[in-house]
């Protein structure tokens, strides 16, 4: 779909449908199509930085600059892969895989000490200092996670994370 | 595509939308459910709930719902009612747009021809007033002002437009004691405060007409009402004066056509285009009860329940949204907070080691 304010055909939606690994129904695309073409004002096929932050729930959160990195210059197609993780019928390993992909912003396939670090400043601000941070951590340190170390250190209790959780929806 | 989202789990926002949760009264930050208990490398790893809340907000989020406007649904799809659609649409344009813009015109000629002279003649003219009144509506567009000027003269604070519109302004409705702000100047609001004060202390002046909200919003809901006019409001004195706020709710019908201006979709003449090739405007106005501030009450909450009771007169749905942020980003005290309620829970959990 090259020009996003244009109708999205049956093919196109099954396209982005395998792409997502269907991830998303049919009518959920429909309606994301129709967000994108709302986020979308000038109409460039992609949403850039500013039409994000121009939704201040968004702007507020503490994790935006590095998901920004990660949505700049997606099309359609690449935005709902992107939103798959979100889904109900996303699995484990594909959610766990995007929160490795948030960590690792260097691209690299390894979460580094740093990279941990670096996450709990965006959550936290100046309200931890850059001791109390390292503390933190050093504790859990090892020299570098790669995904499946992530994976099971995540998995093993996530099921315990759902149930205690009142808003299940990540899960 | 109608305006409704499909079911989509990821938001969780959509549960919390229409609760005011901003600024005075915050989001529960990311982790408050957390289980209490030594701080495991799983709670650092995982960023979950921060992650959904922004997944939710690119999905759905309350503040563009605001300022959407949902297209009706296409109902001239068949043989039978297309062809009545198209004599609709030829009545509308050829036979009620003229009819309007005559009435328009000829309404002109004679108010002009009494304005002119009677304006140059008797500058300063009195009138007597009872003690000032401030009203206070939601925001759909700038024909507010008209509807509600069939009740009483109004002084309206309005944004100041450019164009013809402007003319308007700096001429006619000058006479009736209008105040205008530049939402762009940083000075404004100073002066803005003088003005205010200026026309609130006077007798003879017309009562005030406020839309504190901002901005149009799109008659669905209503957006955080600014803190800036009740401060300004408080600085001119207009509370000791012992002025009473008479809240307006406005809510139109949008049978015949979505009378909501979007501000960034269309200019005022394509709005106004759009209402006289209408069938009709429909609308509804309330006049509420009078409402002071309680004692114990600051003006921010004074604001609120006026706000409050206008909402739910007009039936509209709350948002915890400042207006002007279609115009600019949100502070980032905002951001801070939920760092900062993070970060504590996070550090009380250290210290439990």
């Amino acid at each position: 779909m090259g020009n996003s304010s244009s109708m999205l055909t049956q093919y196109d939606i099954e396209e982005v449908q395998q792409h997502c690994n269907n991830a998303f129904s049919q009518q959920e695309i429909l309606s994301l199509y129709d967000r994108f073409c709302q986020l979308d004002r000038n109409g460039g096929g992609f949403i850039s930085a500013e039409e994000f932050l121009s939704v201040p729930e968004f702007a507020v959160n503490p994790l935006s600059q590095r998901l920004l990195r990660m949505l700049d210059g997606l099309n359609f197609k690449e935005f709902v892969a992107f939103l798959s993780a979100f889904s109900p019928r996303a699995t484990l390993q594909q959610k766990i895989e995007f929160i490795f992909k948030v960590y690792d912003s260097d691209c690299n396939a390894k979460v580094t000490f740093n990279d941990m670090l670096d996450v709990l400043h965006d959550l936290t601000g100046q309200f931890i200092s850059e001791q109390q941070r390292e503390e933190e951590g050093c504790n859990f340190q090892i020299p570098y996670w790669n995904l499946e170390s992530v994976y099971n250190l995540l998995s093993l209790d996530f099921d315990e994370i759902c149930h205690n959780r009142s808003d299940k929806a990540f899960c | 595509m109608s305006g409704s989202e499909g079911k989509l789990s990821s938001s969780s926002s959509e549960l919390d939308l229409d609760r005011p949760n901003i600024e005075d009264y915050l989001p529960s930050g990311s982790s408050i459910h957390e289980p209490r208990g030594k701080l495991r490398l799983r709670d650092l790893l995982d960023i979950s709930p921060t992650l959904t809340e922004a997944a939710g907000a690119i999905v759905d989020d309350s503040f563009t719902r605001c300022f959407k406007s949902n297209p009706p649904e296409p109902w001239n799809w068949n043989v039978y009612l297309f062809p009545l659609w198209c004599f609709g649409v030829a009545v509308r344009y050829l036979i009620l747009f003229p009819a309007r813009v005559i009435v328009l015109i000829i309404g002109w000629i004679i108010f002009l021809s009494s304005f002119i002279p009677v304006h140059f003649l008797l500058k300063g003219h009195d009138k007597l007033r009872k003690k000032m009144e401030v009203f206070v509506a939601n925001h759909t567009s700038m024909i507010d002002f008209i509807i509600l000027e069939q009740m009483t003269a109004f002084a309206v604070i309005m944004q100041k437009h450019p164009g013809w519109v402007g003319l308007l302004q700096s001429t006619i409705l000058e006479s009736v004691g209008c105040i205008w702000f530049n939402r762009s100047e940083a000075k404004d609001r100073e002066i803005v405060t003088k003005k205010l004060r200026e026309h609130v202390q006077g007798v003879d002046n017309n009562p005030l007409l406020i839309f504190p909200e901002g901005t149009c919003v799109n008659n669905q809901y209503s957006v955080m009402f600014k803190k800036a006019w009740l401060l300004v409001f408080w600085k001119a004195g207009a509370f000791e004066l012992g002025c009473t706020v008479c809240p307006v709710a406005i809510k139109y019908n949008k049978i015949f056509v979505d009378a909501f201006w979007n501000s960034r979709k269309q200019s005022f003449t394509m709005h106004l285009l759009q209402l006289m090739t209408s069938w009709a405007v429909v609308c509804d106005v309330w006049y509420l009860e009078p409402q002071n501030l309680k004692p114990g009450e600051t003006p921010i909450e004074f604001a609120e329940r006026v706000r409050d009771i206008i909402s739910v007169r007009a039936g509209l749905k709350k948002v915890p949204w400042d207006g002007y942020l279609k115009y600019s980003r949100p502070s980032p005290k905002h951001r801070e907070r939920k760092q900062q309620s993070f970060a504590e829970s996070v550090l009380q959990r250290l210290e439990e080691k």
